[in-house]
């Protein structure tokens, strides 16, 4: 009998697990939330997390944007030629782009650069004692450390996404100019005429939400990180798996509530 | 005046009783006792790994004891409130064991980091106060400008002590203030942390492995062993206190009735 239930109660464990995981980390974004209407405000942390995620991802994104723009437009050519519909490329690209690659890709980029890298920054300073140093020195570290970020991050994304479904349109119309033989104005005509707002705000939707996401797990991993610089690589490599597949779960659950129409 | 003076005298300014906190299965605090009296420098002795540095930090409220009272000022500091809490630590200043400065900023925010935060100094104004309190450490005005990676270990606990006294804390704990110093530079800092304590009529809790520092900046010491405060006294004692223990750490002799567990 004990046998039979073995794995019953590993999944027991393991969802018992992932619930205290998940309800943990919930309280540490609320923590994080409830200190960004609290003053003392950290303008200045918040400016220079903003810069390292907004502008210095800005090379990445840019090019995960046109060259995925240019496939697209060569992939949808290929596909609807064969139904006679390659007139329907310019749609396709912008769609995909603004409403689910745009967001996706830029966050995928953004979790690697900025996830690993707040968790390394902020596990640093823990097993450095530097957090336990904010303490005594009148800081929350809540407040100081995690707050800016979180906050930087939910901004920081959408301005990203909006330069990515730019880009990314930009490198279908060149493929689609340039190698598929269809006129400048044309190209451009149907990807405007097809593209409603709520496309894009929905794909910015979904980036303030993917920041948001992986600012909160590099800033987690890192805060609970323990046990020297290999803690520190631990909570590294966490941040950047548990954010990349958080941003493609969440990603299908808010696709499935924002065209639930 | 006086009065206030005996008043304030009759309650520590710190008091632990039985505190006890273990990591996993692993005991490193096992119902310390200790009272330290306001405006005196308390020295605690005790081998590496006995607790000492956990010892301050759950006076910090960093870690949390298992069990067991702490109480600043007569208050027990389970009962206070997070803002309250914030009150205390506020007015204590903390050396960590390896510096914990900030690398991400230059030594002169480091040092005035606290008055920054507490806002009682502007941004403009810190580089002097740095330079000053820098100055007492014995460091040039000009590491104001570095960052913490570009200094040497000894420099960078120097910082560490420039920063955890700048703010004029009422209690001080320095963990291990001299170690990684030069004789004559630990003689130094003996002497600033003796002044500091005098000057501003501070309480001063300093871990120390060595004993002529210990005898220098101590008024009371205390060893702790095994988890446990097993014996306290004057500072001044110490190499002659009749405990064989202390005695025996004190002189750093192998033979005695502490046994290192050493494999054979
Ligand atoms: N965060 C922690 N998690 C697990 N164990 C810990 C933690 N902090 C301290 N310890 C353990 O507690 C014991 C006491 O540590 P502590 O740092 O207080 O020693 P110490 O007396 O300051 O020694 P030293 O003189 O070497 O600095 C050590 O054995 C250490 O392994
Ligand atoms: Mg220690």
């Amino acid at each position: 009998m004990d046998r039979i239930l073995d794995p019953v109660a590993a999944l027991g464990r393991l969802v018992i697990g992932l619930l205290r995981g998940t309800g943990a980390i919930a309280l540490f974004a609320a923590e994080a939330i409830s200190h960004l209407v609290r003053p003392p405000f950290y303008g200045r942390l918040f400016l220079k997390a903003f810069i390292e995620i907004a502008w210095f991802s800005l090379p990445v994104v840019a090019l995960t944007a046109v060259f995925t723009g240019m496939v697209l437009a060569l992939q949808s050519y290929t596909g609807f030629a064969r139904f006679n519909a390659e007139g329907a490329v310019a749609n396709v690209v912008v769609l995909s782009i603004t409403r689910e690659l745009g967001p996706v890709l830029a966050g995928l980029m953004v979790a690697g650069r900025i996830g690993a890298a707040f968790a390394a920054e902020i596990g640093t300073m823990r097993v450095t004692d530097q957090i336990d140093a904010l303490s005594t020195l009148s800081t929350n570290p809540m407040k100081y450390l995690v707050a800016p970020r979180l906050l930087a991050g939910t901004l920081a994304l959408p301005l990203l996404v909006i330069v990515a479904d730019t880009l990314g349109v930009m490198g279908g119309w060149l493929i689609g100019t340039q190698q598929l033989g269809f006129g400048s104005g044309a190209y451009l005509k149907a990807t405007f005429d097809f593209l409603q707002v709520a496309d894009v705000v929905s794909g910015l939707i979904k980036a303030a939400v993917f920041g948001f996401i992986i600012t909160l797990m590099g800033c987690w991993s890192g805060y609970r990180s323990g046990g020297g610089a290999q803690g520190v690589g631990r909570a590294t490599t966490s941040a950047v798996v548990a954010s990349s597949i958080l941003i493609l779960a969440v990603d299908y659950v808010l696709t499935a509530v924002l065209f639930s129409r | 005046m006086i009065s206030t003076r005996q008043g304030t005298m009759s309650t520590p300014k710190i008091r632990l009783a039985g505190l006890r906190k273990s990591f996993g299965s692993k005991v490193v605090l096992d119902g310390v006792d200790l009272e330290i009296r306001p405006g005196h420098s308390m020295v605690i002795l005790g081998g590496s790994g006995s607790g000492k540095s956990v010892t301050l930090k759950c006076i910090l409220g960093l870690i949390p004891p298992d069990e067991g009272l702490i109480e600043i000022d007569g208050r027990d500091v389970a009962t206070l409130s997070r803002r309250e809490r914030e009150e205390v630590n506020d007015r204590i200043g903390m050396l960590f064991q390896n510096g914990a400065l900030f690398d991400s900023l230059p030594v002169w925010e480091n040092v005035c980091f606290k008055l920054l935060a507490q806002g009682r100094i502007s941004r403009r104004a810190a580089r002097d106060k740095a330079a000053e309190v820098l100055a007492q450490v014995g460091l040039a005005a000009s590491v104001g400008d570095l960052s913490p990676s570009e200094l040497s270990g000894g420099m960078q606990k120097r910082v560490g002590l420039a920063r955890a006294i700048a703010a004029e804390p009422d209690i001080i704990f320095f963990d291990e203030p001299t170690t990684g110093l030069d004789p004559i530079m630990g003689a130094v800092i003996d002497g600033l942390i003796v002044d500091v304590v005098k000057r501003l009529g501070a309480t001063a809790v300093s871990i120390t492995h060595d004993m002529a520092s210990a005898r220098r900046i101590g008024d009371d010491a205390a060893m702790i062993h095994k988890g446990r405060i097993i014996w306290r006294g004057e500072a001044r004692s110490l190499g002659d206190t009749g405990n064989a223990m202390v005695d025996q750490f004190a002189r750093g002799e192998r033979e005695g009735p502490i046994q290192m567990e050493l494999r054979k």
